[in-house]
């Protein structure tokens, strides 16, 4: 077993038997469509405002998520134990990511036919294939943004505000490329074409950012 | 160290910058569409472009920190993001100001310049935030330069991704340049150099500063006095 899968398993196993970030995150997607129903007093939305509530939503979410991911690590002590193992630090890094990135999709399972059910019209059926690209495209670079900036702020005095903070900055071309990319597909005329440089642009984020955070994160663990 | 030759600096700095505002004002030429309202160009621009390239540079100082543990690298990076954010707040404002002008709007989201320095300048305020919710300074400059780095490198990918979502393009300076005459360039070009050396100056007075506080913490620490280290960035 490779450290990596090792650090993979037991994130996955304990989020498993604790189950603390996942169903808050989807009750959390949800609710917010209600308020995002109220706020707006619109029955249905669709195009760039379907795209926009869609996006703000996933993102709101994924940063409650992010609060969390090192939490119990550095809280109950595993995070010396892990840093004590002869293991290269990208390790945790990767394997942090990846079960964020798996949080992420298994949220989007609830929320997004949520929002289909909520706010969406009946006619958007068709939109699924581009959306699930959107939506993979996106969860990667969130997850890595994520997981960099958690690392960076939950050994701080105050790390729910700073996740938040360093993280939607830092997210801004994530919410940008996404939204623009979903907005065709959610048209009221029923989906459009996928716009593909947007998708090329949160490729292009999701490898400047993992280069980035790879190049980085081991200088938060050493001490 | 730092104090060296600063009074020469200041000098250079001031006649530089009066120079410049100078010429902007009795030398350029009058902008055809937009007025003397066009002069507010030769601080608007430099501004903008001397705090860009102030982040940039702390990325860079937070790499050799990095790199070497040297702790005065971390310190040169935290006084050039906090000159940078300076300048920022000067730029939001005078570009504010030039939009009200000449658009009619406080703000305006078309304009890609604006809104990509406003997603930079909301990342960066967090810097101070990020540093001094750290209590171990070791851990602290680390930090602080991971945060550097990878927003240092955030600048460009954001420039270019808002760039490439506004559809209309409104006056760009820079790639301008073949339309704008000569005079203008040359004032422009002298502004430029006034704002790099006020950053300069700055950057070198804040970090005496910083030194001297070190300093007199370490005589304190001698004397036998409790020194209590609160929310600075000075050395210890």
């Amino acid at each position: 077993m490779t450290p990596l899968s090792a650090l993979l398993r037991k994130e996955l196993r304990l989020e498993w038997r604790t189950r603390e970030a996942v169903p808050a995150m989807a009750l959390f997607s949800v609710t917010t469509f209600v308020v995002f129903h109220f706020g707006l007093q619109r029955d249905a939305v669709d195009g760039a405002l379907a795209a926009g509530v869609l996006w703000v939503t996933l993102l709101f979410a994924a940063m409650l998520g992010a609060n969390r991911l090192f939490v119990s690590d550095s809280e109950d002590g595993a995070l010396e134990g892990i840093l004590l193992a002869p293991i290269d630090r990208t390790a945790l890094y990767a394997a942090k990511a990846i079960a964020f990135a798996a949080y992420l999709a298994i949220v989007e399972i609830v929320a997004v036919p949520a929002f289909y059910l909520l706010l969406l019209g009946p006619s958007a059926g068709g939109a699924v294939p581009g959306l699930l690209a959107v939506l993979g495209l996106a969860d990667i670079g969130i997850a890595l943004t994520g997981t960099l900036v958690s690392g960076l702020a939950t050994r701080t005095r105050s790390r729910d505000l700073l996740v938040s903070l360093l993280g939607l900055p830092l997210l801004m071309p994530v919410i940008i490329a996404a939204a623009r990319a979903t907005t065709p597909l959610l048209a009221a005329a029923g989906p459009g074409d996928l716009p593909g440089r947007w998708l090329a642009v949160l490729a292009l984020y999701d490898l400047v950012i993992g280069l980035i955070a790879l190049a980085v994160f081991d200088f938060l663990l050493e001490d | 160290m730092y104090g060296k030759g600063l009074r020469t600096l200041s000098i250079a700095t001031a006649l530089t910058l009066t120079g410049a505002f100078a010429l902007a004002l009795f030398y350029a030429p009058m902008d055809a569409d937009q007025g003397f309202l066009q002069k507010i160009f030769y601080l608007h621009v430099p501004m903008a472009i001397v705090s860009l390239c102030g982040f940039v540079a702390g990325g860079v100082f937070a790499i050799q920190h990095l790199r070497s543990g040297d702790r005065r690298h971390d310190l040169r990076s935290y006084v050039a993001i906090h000159m940078s954010l300076i300048l920022g707040v000067g730029t939001l404002v005078t570009g504010s100001i030039w939009a009200r002008a000449s658009w009619g709007h406080w703000w305006l989201w078309d304009e890609p310049t604006l809104v990509s320095f406003l997603i930079v300048f909301l990342l960066y305020a967090c810097y101070q935030p990020l540093r001094f919710a750290i209590e171990d300074p070791d851990r602290q400059a680390r930090y602080a330069s991971v945060f550097a780095i990878v927003a240092g490198a955030f600048v460009p990918l954001n420039f270019m991704v808002v760039r490439m979502a506004q559809q209309k393009v409104h006056p760009r300076v820079l790639s301008a340049s073949s339309n704008l005459p000569g005079e203008m360039w040359l004032v422009f070009i002298v502004s430029l150099l006034g704002m790099t050396l006020l950053y300069i100056t700055l950057w070198r007075y804040e970090m005496a500063a910083k030194n001297v506080r070190g300093q007199i913490r370490k005589l304190r620490r001698r004397l036998g006095a409790d020194v209590v280290a609160g929310r600075s960035a000075a050395p210890q």
